[in-house]
């Protein structure tokens, strides 16, 4: 009765093997390396290039662990991280600004077994360092920048199409646009419908004024947040290339939320400035027409702004944007012809186009080149224009830094930020603290393991034995599985993966008692054996399927590190009941079911009631002969036979083969599928 | 070997009106302490910045400390954390300046004053976040008892479900009532351990219920109380054994796990104690208060015969 198929063996020996070859790369550990990739796709990564790479360490005495190139990247390993360090100094320089260096760890697992997919868990940045930023796109700030630019389109517009109007002012989500009689609003208002579909037009009147007021549509709206959010996520994707970083996260959470992280980061402060820096670069005209001194005093002219000038002089700057920084296609630092630091501009055709007329409508007045940052405007320079700049080259020089320079040349060339970005959260885990996070975790589970293996092996000698090896092969399986869903193991999943350990065993802990109850009973070995697994079985699931619910609701609103520790909860579950149900019962039947005569099961020492003990000998004794087995609970129940019919039903159940049949059965029948509904 | 060796049920149902003060008075304390005291919310919850920083020889606090006040962040709190050597500083949230600026400023005042000085870890929660966090916390909690409920009314009964969840309810509200007391800090992975212990714990009433059904088909004249009392009385053993490992395992966590794992450890530990308790004593007199019948777990058999009368 205790056998199982080949079929089943095979289960859980492919399991196993699985689990194994999963598992090991695991063991591997990883080594340091220089990953390097192509910034643009005007660069390659190939042969040649791999060959450049080894000839100029050679050159350098730099001593590597190999190269290889694959999916597109060079990686080289070294053996320690002082060489890693100075290889990537050494080819950062020699490769130019083509190429991102970034300094990585590779698994060292061996080829075939990367070749078979097995790759080791993904470290999160509790464990490996790092930062972990979380950032929220300020949409009112979006649509604060797209109404002035709408407002700055509408007055062009309407001063080309000869329409006249009273005045356009900016109002909390809406522009309103003033005339002085109904038939040029209805004018304006056709012009303005064919050309902005995006936006909503309706008519007012105030004060005998005819007004005409324009908001954005809310699917215009909701476009233009989706599009912000994944422009915002491009243009950080193309400055944490800049950063050099190895693996970075980048991905879009909820709606209007952008999670980054980046592994292995040591120099977090440059990190945070890089990426928490919204620079945008704005075009805008010096007004010279107003007082300066008066809006010194704070009576700043409506439509113009005050600022200072880099390291010089305030001035009036008009609201009005001719030019941003969405034109520009790329930036690169570099010097004047006085050999002053600059920053060196191309526009794309329709910015070269923008630029050439405002340049030519504007010769001889002053232009301010404005770097916005995080809400705050600073003019880089104010220059006057001398000429129609065309072709779209542009040069912005100031008082600025050569290193100024490359910083203001980089967010630029990273690209604009649709929307200003806020960081809400940031975690940052030091390299150190990754180390010891590992050994933490590691520790945590591999004592609890110890313990509860030696303390299950001594109470339940044999079945023990074989529970601590279900219950290894559960970790075993539950790291492969870990491994091939590339799931990202934090120290909270650490923590998981330990309770793991200790609430598995349950399961094997409620097959054990039950079969101990069985042989209380009277049950024979093998029976025992049988009706212990069966019964245990659905408490099992039952008491699982709770654990779940909360694994499942921990996965669902959990974030972060919780997420993680809920993945290794539910697949926890999911593998231990798995090993203890199926993998005991196959080990167990190996080596029991088999077993002809079992005289008894090496479950440990089993305490039997000592009032009971006679009636249970001779219970026994009957057994043996394929009698019926007794009421052993005579106290609790006041009708002992009903006990009896239920385990003499089993009985006849499983001994079917031994065909001995009982006047009972038929009697009984509908409580025995009763009680098999019950079973646990 | 075997722990637990009785000769008879022993009859728990009869100290029930003890277990329901002991219940009723540690749930009332802590709810007491949780209206009073508060929880120690940690960052994830409220938001700000906290610091955790390392240095070659034991960290000076006041030193530590008189840098802040000068940055005037003399509303920032300072301690060890785990060992002398290493400093946590929590930083409340201010409005007008960013975290990035915020944790550098200190970082370089700290260098300044001390250049041994080493930042091992930074957090900085928004205040957005941290009430969403909140939310969410809440909301995991609440889909989880309802999933329990809803499983173990389908499983067994309406009953069972309710009294499950009651039971278990109650050890989450211990458990945060002794956060509360002590002013252990109370951090998203204390939630997780929490939601859990919560998932865990109901094993435990799990198991015991399915015995009480068993025993409800198997004895078919005992009374309630027999019934309740067998059952517990036959899963003791493997309540206290699994429990016991379970326990061992968090012992591990405790004493290798390092400060973050230690609250962490700590909520389990409670969970695991006071879940032993509560599905003896808490989850089943419950049951019994609710009026359990056997005719809710045991289908009645009658009715075929009456229909199959009506036919002939």
């Amino acid at each position: 009765m205790n056998r199982y198929a080949l079929w089943q063996y095979l289960i859980i020996a492919v399991s196993l093997l699985l689990g194994l070859l999963y598992t090991l790369p695991n063991f591997y550990g990883e080594s340091p390396a220089v990953q390097i990739s192509p910034l643009r796709t005007s660069a390659s990564t190939d042969t040649a290039l791999l060959q450049r790479v080894e000839d100029a360490l050679k050159q350098a005495n730099l001593g590597t662990d190999g190269a290889l190139l694959e999916e597109g990247s060079i990686k080289v390993r070294f053996a320690d991280t002082d060489t890693q360090i100075k290889a990537k100094d050494l080819l950062e320089s020699t490769l130019g600004n083509d190429y991102i260096t970034a300094l990585n760890l590779l698994p060292n697992s061996p080829r075939w077994l990367t070749d078979l997919g097995a790759l080791p868990m993904y470290l999160g940045l509790d464990l490996r360092g790092g930062v972990h930023f979380m950032l929220a796109v300020d949409m009112e700030g979006a649509l604060e920048k797209s109404l002035d630019r709408y407002s700055a389109d509408i007055r062009g517009r309407l001063r080309e199409q000869k329409i006249s109007y009273a005045g356009l002012e900016k109002q909390a989500k809406k522009l309103t646009l003033k005339f002085r009689d109904a038939e040029s609003r209805t004018k304006a208002e056709a012009e303005l419908k064919a050309n902005y579909p995006d936006l909503g037009f309706k008519e007012e009147n105030v004060d005998s004024r005819y007004h005409l007021v324009a908001t954005i549509k809310p699917e215009a709206l909701a476009r233009m947040q989706e599009s912000a959010v994944l422009q915002n996520i491009t243009t950080l994707r193309n400055r944490v290339n800049e950063l050099g970083v190895a693996e970075p996260i980048i991905q879009k959470a909820g709606v209007d939320r952008v999670i980054v992280q980046l592994p292995g980061v040591q120099d977090t402060a440059k990190a945070k400035d890089i990426l928490g820096r919204t620079a945008t670069l704005e075009v805008r005209m010096v007004d010279d027409e107003h007082d300066l001194d008066a809006a010194l005093r704070g009576k700043v002219p409506a439509g113009t702004e005050l600022y200072e000038e880099r390291g010089g002089s305030p001035l009036l700057v008009k609201k009005q944007v001719l030019l941003t920084g969405e034109h520009i296609t790329d930036a690169q630092p570099g010097f004047d012809k006085d050999n002053q630091p600059a920053v060196h501009l191309n526009l794309d055709n329709s910015g070269s186009r923008i630029f050439k007329q405002l340049t030519r409508d504007n010769v001889g007045k002053r232009m301010a080149i404005l770097l916005i940052e995080k809400n705050q405007a600073e003019v880089i320079t104010a220059p006057v224009i001398r000429e129609e700049i065309g072709g779209g080259r542009v040069q912005i020089s100031g008082r600025m830094t050569s290193r100024e320079a490359r910083d203001v040349a980089l967010l630029l060339r990273a690209g604009a930020l649709a929307a200003p970005m806020d960081i809400i959260e940031e975690r940052t885990v030091g390299p150190s603290l990754g180390a010891e996070n590992i050994a933490r975790g590691y520790n945590s589970t591999l004592y609890g393991f110890l313990g509860v293996a030696i303390f299950v092996a001594i109470y339940y000698t044999a079945f023990g034995m074989i529970s601590v090896v279900a219950l290894a092969m559960n970790l075993l399986l539950l790291v492969g599985l870990l491994s091939i869903m590339q799931a990202t193991l934090t120290l909270p999943g650490m923590a998981a993966l330990a309770l793991t350990v200790g609430m598995a065993i349950d399961a094997n802990v409620l097959i054990n008692e039950r079969i101990r109850d069985e042989l209380r009973a009277g049950a024979s070995p093998q029976m025992a054996i049988h009706a212990g697994f069966e019964r245990a079985f659905g408490t099992i699931v039952d008491s699982n399927v709770t654990t779940l619910i909360a694994g499942i609701a921990l996965f669902a609103f959990g974030s972060g590190p919780v997420k993680g520790f809920a993945v290794v909860l539910c697949l926890g579950i999911m593998t231990s009941v798995f090993t203890a149900t199926f993998v005991t019962r196959g080990i167990v039947n190996l080596i029991y079911g088999s077993r002809r005569r079992l005289d008894h099961v090496p479950i440990g020492k089993i305490w039997i009631p000592e009032q009971n003990q006679p009636a249970h000998r001779t219970a026994l004794a009957r057994n043996k002969a394929g009698g019926e087995s007794t009421d052993t609970q005579k106290r609790i129940t006041e009708q002992p036979e009903t006990n009896t019919e239920v385990i003499q039903e089993t009985v006849l159940d499983v001994q079917a083969e031994s065909s001995e049949k009982k006047p009972g059965k038929a009697k009984n029948k509908r409580k025995s599928s009763d009680a098999k509904g019950n079973a646990g | 070997m075997e722990f637990f060796r009785f000769n008879r049920s022993i009859p728990f149902m009869r100290w029930r009106r003890v277990g329901a003060v002991v219940s009723i008075v540690t749930f009332a304390l802590s709810v007491f302490f949780i209206a009073t005291k508060g929880l120690n919310l940690g960052v994830d919850f409220t938001g700000g910045t906290v610091l955790e920083v390392s240095y070659n020889q034991t960290a000076d606090l006041e030193k530590v400390r008189s840098v802040l006040t000068d940055l005037g962040m003399s509303d920032a709190s300072v301690q060890n954390f785990g060992t002398s050597r290493e400093v946590l500083i929590r930083l409340p949230i201010k409005p007008d300046v960013s975290s990035a600026q915020l944790s550098e400023t200190v970082m370089d005042a700290l260098k300044q004053s001390d250049s041994s000085v080493e930042m091992k870890r930074m957090e900085f929660v928004g205040p957005q976040v941290g009430a969403e966090l909140l939310e969410n916390g809440a909301l995991a909690l609440l889909f989880v008892s309802l999933g329990i409920v809803a499983y173990l009314a389908v499983r067994f009964e309406w009953k069972f479900g309710v009294s499950g969840i009651i039971a278990n309810l109650h050890d989450v509200v211990i458990i945060v009532g002794c956060f509360a007391f002590f002013q252990w800090e109370f951090s998203l992975t204390v939630l997780a351990a929490i939601l859990a212990i919560l998932g865990y714990s109901v094993n435990e009433s799990v198991v015991i219920f399915d015995r009480i059904r068993e025993n409800f088909r198997k004895y078919r004249k005992a009374s309630i109380t027999e019934v309740i009392d067998s059952a517990i009385t036959q899963t003791m053993s493997r309540t206290v054994i699994t429990h016991g490992s379970t326990q061992m395992v968090v012992i591990a966590m405790l004493l290798f796990g390092g400060e973050v794992l230690h609250y962490f450890a700590l909520a389990l530990t409670i969970g695991i104690w006071f879940g032993i308790y509560s599905s003896i004593m808490v989850g089943s007199s419950i049951i019994m208060l609710l009026g359990v019948k056997r005719e809710d777990l045991v289908k009645i058999e009658k009715k075929p015969l009456e229909n199959d009368g009506a036919v002939v």
